[in-house]
């Protein structure tokens, strides 16, 4: 289920630092092709139909096809991500239409507590630095064979 | 025709690449869960002036096998015994597993799950009425590590809302770490050896797949932790649809490839998994088993898993077959039965389970549980979802196929394929289980986890990421006793670049002799090379073209295919960066996967019935082979060895 870019919508990221498709695609397949500046995917027998470059465009250029080789025309499957939650909108073949809506994080973007304060006093325990300071005991097996 | 040949990619590769050196204590070689949580972990025992530096081939916030987010946390211990844990991972993995290791997984896991939670992963709760909360709402109830209750599909699973699992993740580790100490877009592609001695690592070396630039890098100790091995098979799909595997299709067997040519042992690279997942679109089915309670039925209507037969034939392979969970293996051997005896299609009766669960629920009930089967699919397989939408297939009024996959090669899901670590120094751990780091490889200063780690399957996405953690200490520690008997690697700068960048010399040396630059009698192409690599395990080593089986004589054909193989890569080509970064991967490929069948081909049994099977020794033989198996590569040499290590048992049945 390959990603595709739409000609029209993408930008090529013109006002930011860094092409987002391009930046984010786990399999290196989005590019930007420099004379049109606009992105395309180099290489759809090795997308994994991730969405990370779907979610990631600010335009709202990128969608998904199905597989060629088995997966019938007409459907789609469309995010939108939000701060909090995700929103899909998942269009069948046959004209149905379901929208789900799932949260992503309870925290705001960035605010990930990645205490820098810790330090951890001894290095030989076998502790994890947040067990150390919580008094944590480290269980060996009690029932043995 | 457009001559001169050009290279199609965007980024064209040159001659001769800039060269970028670092000079690092600690060098972290991957992005995913495991080098997450090594990055959040490390700095916190790392003196001030130690220099640590990650290395992902992708980007952090999307790499790894947790990209596309999760739906669950398949490893979370709560109120269960570690020693349970160890219990059923063993069984699950026909016996021969490294107990000490899971059991060191099970006692960390938990803090790490904590941490997701405070970081804002949204996880599923229990209300005191038995109701399932969403991890929004459910955040009322308090969180795991204040006493709430998570909704448990299986005893060890607990449910997420998982779309930004990896995003949040890495937010963690990026912050803990610092962005100036990590570089995304590098795929480091080959671990180098101490000059004055060999058995220790002293540096690496890669390129970015963004501009011509082959970076060189010294450092003291490593970790390698590079997921494992995808479309090293030929996939059940045959064009676009090779993409979508079930495991992340850019996992190239780095991990194991590059520590094998390190000098590093693997263990257990005869396992492979080759899950039973929605037929093509590989959805994931957990949900389905344990929280719908969704029956799979053959294709003449018959429930096969409860009949007389099929316990029969459990029985041959007791005590694994007859314990109460049926291990992995076993159930695909089961599915295979039906399919060779002519009674396939498999198929899951989904409009069956949703019936049945709405005999006791009311609309809006019925309705949360629609949402909660398609999240299953959105926040972790969306393909599958698109797949059901394109065949009008509504759970509750048609039913969909599955299917065992392709084979993967993997150490954290349920396989246990990897590379032959150190356990903790700890008085219960056996000698011959230690040398002391825990989770350090037989190449000193070479350390792994998540997929790494072999002989230690189910330890999932939160495990990689404590285990990530627990190295973080064990580096260090090595960093203390012996990073001053680091000398440097022997190989020039010159001598990296070359080795680095050659098909990009063989591309430029060759490209203009014939009209269309894809074919050319001088080179071959990263593409090409990747179907004849499939083409012949799928034929020889028990791919899916032969229900997978395979015997003594396919595997030796197979073994003179790889060789032929290996001398042909030599002249592999690349016109461009993304083009070089797939000549790379097709050779980690190569090695991964030769490890692999080379493990089978040594294992004269069948340990495991429904991931392969030797054709000329079929079912299990305990006497000879209760052990692991390990191998080592010598790359002067181009030699293998393997041997058998003993199994020890530490945890009581």
């Amino acid at each position: 289920m390959p990603s595709f870019v739409i000609a029209e919508k993408c930008d090529g990221c013109k006002g930011g630092d860094k092409t987002a498709c391009m930046y984010i695609c786990p399999n290196d397949l989005m590019v930007l092709e420099p004379n049109e500046m606009k992105a395309y995917n180099q290489e759809p027998d090795q997308c994994w139909e991730c969405y990370s470059c779907v979610k990631i465009c600010p335009s709202q250029a990128i969608e998904v096809r199905g597989y060629s080789d088995f997966v019938p025309m007409g459907a789609s499957v469309q995010p939108m991500m939000g701060t909090e939650d995700i929103m899909w909108t998942c269009k069948f073949r046959n004209g149905v239409v379901k929208r789900f809506k799932f949260p992503i994080r309870t925290t705001p973007e960035g605010e990930a507590n990645s205490y820098d304060d810790l330090k951890g006093k001894d290095l030989s325990s076998g502790l994890l630095s947040t067990q150390e300071a919580e008094g944590y005991e480290l269980k060996a097996p009690t029932e043995l064979a | 025709m457009a001559l001169p040949n050009k290279p199609v990619g965007e980024l064209k590769a040159v001659r001769e690449p800039e060269v970028e050196k670092r000079d690092v204590d600690v060098l972290i070689i991957g992005g995913g869960m495991a080098a997450c949580g090594t990055a959040f972990e490390i700095k916190k025992w790392a003196d001030d002036d130690t220099k640590i530096l990650l290395v992902d081939k992708a980007a952090l916030e999307r790499s790894g096998a947790v990209a596309q987010g999760l739906s669950a946390i398949n490893t979370y211990i709560g109120d269960n015994k570690c020693e349970d844990y160890v219990r059923m991972v063993r069984n699950d993995l026909m016996g021969i597993v490294r107990e000490d290791l899971i059991f060191d997984l099970g006692r960390h896991v938990d803090d790490s799950v904590h941490l997701f939670e405070e970081w804002g992963l949204p996880i599923w709760k229990k209300t005191d009425d038995n109701k399932n909360m969403d991890g929004k709402k459910g955040q009322k109830l308090g969180t795991l590590k204040g006493g709430a209750t998570p909704v448990r599909t299986g005893k060890w699973q607990i449910m997420i809302n998982g779309e930004s699992y990896k995003r949040i993740v890495a937010e963690a580790g990026k912050k803990a770490l610092g962005d100036d100490n990590i570089l995304e877009r590098v795929f480091i592609v080959e671990i180098l050896n101490d000059k004055d001695d060999p058995s220790r690592v002293a540096g690496a070396v890669g390129f970015s797949v963004r501009e011509n630039k082959v970076y060189i890098i010294n450092a003291k100790v490593m970790m390698c932790a590079c997921g494992g091995a995808v479309n090293i098979y030929q996939p059940r799909s045959v064009a676009e649809g090779k993409g979508r595997a079930w495991y992340p299709v850019w996992n190239a067997g780095s991990t194991y490839t590059m520590a094998l040519r390190a000098g590093a042992e693997l263990s257990m690279m005869e396992n492979r998994f080759t899950p039973a997942r929605f037929k093509d679109g590989y959805g994931p089915v957990g949900a389905w088993f344990l929280l719908f309670k969704a029956k799979v039925v053959n294709g003449l209507g018959e429930f096969y898993a409860g009949n007389d037969e099929t316990k029969i034939e459990l029985e041959k392979y007791a005590p694994y077959g007859t314990a109460a969970v049926t291990p992995t293996c076993l159930r695909n051997h089961l599915m295979m039965k039906e399919y060779k005896e002519g009674r396939g299609p498999i198929i899951m009766e989904t409009s069956k389970a949703l019936a049945a669960l709405g005999e006791t629920m009311d609309k809006k009930e019925l309705k949360h549980l629609e949402s909660e089967a398609w999240e299953d699919f959105l926040d972790m397989s969306v393909g599958q979802a698109g797949l059901w939408c394109a065949t009008n297939t509504e759970p509750e009024k048609k039913d969909s196929e599955i299917m065992p996959t392709e084979p993967y090669l993997l150490g954290s899901h349920s396989g246990c394929c990897g590379i032959w670590c150190s356990g903790p120094d700890e008085d219960w751990v056996p000698d011959s289980y230690k040398w002391g780091y825990n989770r350090m490889t037989t190449a000193k200063g070479l350390f792994t986890a998540g997929d790494g780690v072999g002989c230690s399957g189910h330890k999932f996405s939160s495990g990689s990421h404590a285990e990530g953690r627990i190295i973080a200490k064990s580096m260090l520690q090595y960093l203390k006793a012996e990073g001053d008997k680091v000398t440097g690697f022997a190989e020039t700068d010159q001598e990296l670049v070359d080795f680095v960048y050659k098909p990009v010399y063989n591309y430029l040396d060759n490209c203009e002799y014939t009209t269309a630059e894809d074919v050319n009698p001088k080179y071959c192409k990263p593409a090409g090379m990747a179907m004849r690599l499939m083409k012949m395990t799928n034929e020889y080593g028990a791919g899916t073209g032969t229900f997978y089986m395979t015997n003594g004589k396919s595997l030796e054909v197979l073994m003179d295919l790889f060789e032929m193989f290996r001398e042909d890569l030599e002249n592999v080509a690349a016109g461009d960066l993304h083009e070089l970064m797939r000549a790379w991967e097709i050779n980690h490929r190569l090695y991964t996967v030769q490890a692999h069948t080379r493990h089978i081909q040594f294992r004269e049994e069948t340990r495991f019935p429904g991931f392969y099977y030797r054709g000329d020794f079929m079912g299990q033989n305990d006497d000879e082979w209760f052990c692991f198996v390990n191998s080592t590569y010598d790359k002067k040499t181009n030699e293998w060895s393997l041997k058998k290590e003993p199994y020890h048992k530490i945890i009581a049945d």
